[in-house]
């Protein structure tokens, strides 16, 4: 049955830059730079021990980061070096602290490991990242398009990709408007 | 003996439940693999309703991007347009003034009985209890009457805005909502008698979609859809934004992590949203509705035409935007379906460089192969219903 | 024996329909046949966004469409029109077109809420820029969620349509 829950058991906020030299710490080489704005701190880190660096947030019992929030990708294309950046927010329902990595991917390589032994959710957010930015994720168990059909040519979210499409249109919409004409020019009476 | 066995080979069949299905709730694709009546595998295929509107938010300035954040949960559209807007203006750094604080949690709380309402009227429906549908319907059209008397629209509303809301709410308004509050809960037990203890219902809710709250968490899920599995996570509580922290109220958990439970997680989620009401109401304050930071929020309409300054901010906010720090925040609110993320990165221009929206349907129906192996083909459906996915958020 | 019509009382209704109390309805086919098609004009569910919202409350007990005889079906086969509810996507466009070419003549289709008519607000590389680009529509119905009594109007001009139509009913049109 439903019970209401009225008592809070105790949990452990940590600071989120408490979090960031703990995880300096542990990793002195990966870690890139620490950047704080309002309160939050995001971590950028190098893509190579991306799992090891997730495994230990998500084992290690001060920090406990068992909830992944969001994955995604973001391209700097012209601003900064490396292009590409995957960005894990990650959250601790048990001690309510909230931390960002951000896994610096760059362009002629655009592949990372994939977390998803640590965190299954994982899955089809890899698979938008994928599918928007052209990233790939080693050791994926299925890494195919999700939001756009499965034969569409190009990345959207790349900031070189126009938002209202290429000149060139999709292959399967352009069998419907065919098909349309012909449908319309058609002689019925004939 | 050999002979006949040999003649009857059995195969699994593969079903597709297409994009166009009165039971899919939306563009829903899936690919069943049964064998005979129990489920082997489900694939889920999304992006029928994929409509771009994060790469759009990236040629929109802040104040653009907001009807679009309306057309993601459609059933919502003010607690999208809540989240958005205390994302946004976590990045500006300003504060919306009490009196604008205290309606955008009442025009929260209504949207979360209106999304819930729904949500039971096409879950029941699906089960197979046609009167719940009817009488849901009745109800939302109240709130929906509700919605219009403040704003003019029913569903995509755009009432929130950057810094405040849009306009102050009248006192009709505020009667007419005190009547919707006394009368409300004694409707909640027309539709409690109908299905509660309902054989049927029990049949084909208890026990089916189990998962544990490891696991649960594990795969990322979030809203009455995780708490039916007992975790106590609720935005509301651990991290409050608007006026919840000013009001009490209580968040219902479930224990045996089925269908059955997160159906009176909701239920109980109606009366908790009612209390909220009555609260905030009773605690409204006087004051503007408007944040008063011309640099980020658009002067009142009376002032443009009189005086230069006011005719200058507007002027560069709507056509340039505002000048925002540089920087990336993460900022999550409890909508009625999970948790809505905005991730935003800035580059100090008034359009974001990158505009994410953090959909909780995303990963619910990334979860419906796990919830779905080992049952029947009916179950299916009962756990489409229980995951609470809207498509239009699902996809973008 | 043929009956002499100036000598007994026929009334006419309307123009072209003469009535001869109390049960005798003198009339042309047209008028019969489209009277009957617009009565029960029966829609395939293709809900896709959130226009699809204000059709279910259409049709639920508040702004009734089951007075005019407008019942929703699953199948296409049988149904007489589609009503378009929402955004169409490139993705999407090969299904619609597949379900409108399921259903039997004559048909119809409303484009309902502005992302059917024109694309809506999307301008982007997924969305189609109205669904006439591929379908033959027959009303379209504005809005950024038509409210129902819209798409009512909706369907009664789709109603008037057919009551005006010539000669539909035949095998060889």
């Amino acid at each position: 049955m439903i019970i209401e829950v009225r008592m809070k058991f105790p949990y452990m906020k940590m600071d989120p830059l408490e979090i960031a030299e703990k995880i300096k710490e542990k990793f002195p080489l990966e870690v890139v730079d620490v950047i704080s704005f309002r309160d939050q701190v995001s971590i950028i880190v190098k893509k190579d021990k991306i799992i090891d660096i997730c495994r230990y947030l998500h084992d290690d019992p001060e920090l406990d980061f068992d909830h992944l929030r969001d994955l995604c990708g973001v391209d700097y294309l012209g601003k900064k070096e490396p292009r590409f950046e995957v960005v894990y927010h990650l959250y601790s329902v048990r001690h309510r602290h909230m931390i960002r990595i951000n896994a610096q991917v760059p362009e002629d390589d655009p592949k990372i490991d994939s977390v998803i032994s640590v965190w299954a959710g994982v899955n089809w957010h890899e698979r938008e990242c994928f599918d928007m930015f052209g990233i790939k994720f080693k050791g994926h168990p299925d890494l195919r398009r999700i939001l756009l059909p499965e034969d569409w040519e190009g990345y959207p979210l790349r900031k070189d990709y126009p938002l209202k499409g290429p000149e060139k249109e999709w292959s399967g919409f352009a069998e419907v408007l065919e098909k349309a004409k012909k449908c319309r020019e058609f002689d019925w009476e004939g | 003996m050999e002979k006949v066995e040999k003649i009857l080979e059995t195969r699994e069949l593969n079903v597709n439940m297409g994009p166009q299905h009165p039971a899919t709730h939306g563009v829903l694709r899936l690919v069943l693999d049964i064998d005979g009546e129990t489920i082997v595998n489900v694939t889920p295929y999304v992006g029928y309703l994929h409509r771009g509107i994060e790469k759009l938010g990236e040629s929109l300035t802040y104040f653009q991007g907001l009807p679009l954040t309306d057309r993601l949960d459609y059933v919502s559209a003010m607690s999208n347009n809540i989240g958005y807007v205390v994302a946004v203006e976590r990045l500006f750094g300003i504060d919306p003034p009490e009196r604008a604080k205290f309606i955008r949690t009442i025009v929260g709380e209504l949207s979360r009985i209106s999304n819930h309402l729904l949500w039971l009227a096409t879950h029941a429906l699906d089960i197979g209890a046609m009167t719940v549908f009817l009488y849901c319907f009745r109800e939302r059209e109240w709130i929906l009457d509700l919605f219009e008397m403040i704003c003019g629209a029913r569903l995509t509303v755009t009432y929130p805005r950057v810094g405040g809301v849009r306009n102050d709410v009248s006192q009709e308004f505020l009667d007419s909502l005190y009547k919707f509050t006394e009368e409300f809960p004694t409707r909640i037990p027309e539709y409690e008698t109908l299905i509660d203890k309902n054989r049927i219902w029990l049949k084909r809710t208890k026990g089916i979609g189990v998962i544990s709250a490891e696991e649960a968490i594990n795969w990322g899920l979030t809203g009455p859809t995780l708490r039916g599995s007992g975790v106590q996570y609720d935005i509301r509580k651990h991290t409050p934004y608007d006026a919840y922290d000013k009001v009490e109220f209580e968040v219902p958990i479930g224990t045996n992590c089925d269908t059955y439970d997160r159906y009176r997680c909701r239920m109980l989620e109606f009366r908790q949203s009612i209390k909220i009401i009555r609260q905030c109401m009773e605690k409204l304050p006087q004051g503007p509705v408007m944040a008063d930071t011309p640099k980020f929020t658009l002067p009142p309409k009376d002032f443009i035409l009189k005086d230069m300054e006011h005719l200058i901010h507007q002027f560069i906010l709507i056509t340039k935007g505002p000048t925002v720090p540089e920087g990336e925040i993460y900022v999550a609110t409890e909508v009625p379906k999970g948790e809505l993320g905005f991730y935003f990165v800035s580059d100090g221009t008034g359009k974001p460089y990158r505009m994410r929206i953090r959909a909780p349907s995303f990963i619910h129906a990334s979860v419906l192969p796990r919830l779905c192996v080992g049952h029947l083909v009916a179950d299916v459906i009962a756990n489409i219903g229980t995951i609470d996915i809207v498509l239009g958020e699902c996809d973008r | 024996m043929l009956i002499d019509t100036s000598t007994i009382g026929l009334v006419e209704v309307e123009e072209g329909t003469k009535v001869l109390p109390p049960n005798l309805i003198i009339t042309s086919i047209d008028k019969v046949v489209n009277w009957s098609r617009l009565s029960s004009i029966w829609p395939v569910t293709f809900g896709l966004a959130c226009c699809a919202i204000e059709m279910m409350a259409a049709g639920a007990s508040h702004y009734d469409f089951d007075r005019f005889g407008i019942i929703f079906r699953g199948s296409p086969r049988q149904s007489d029109c589609v009503i378009v509810a929402g955004t169409v996507t490139k993705k999407m466009a090969p299904v619609l077109r597949r379900v409108f070419d399921q259903i039997p003549e004559p048909r119809y289709v409303v484009a309902m809420g502005s992302c059917a008519c024109s694309g809506g607000i999307f301008r982007t590389y997924n969305t189609v820029q109205g669904c006439d680009t591929f379908l033959p529509v027959d009303v379209f119905v504005p809005g950024c969620p038509p409210r129902p009594e819209t798409l009512m109007e909706g369907m009664i001009l789709l109603q008037e349509k057919m009551r005006k139509e010539h000669a539909r009913w035949s095998a060889w049109r």
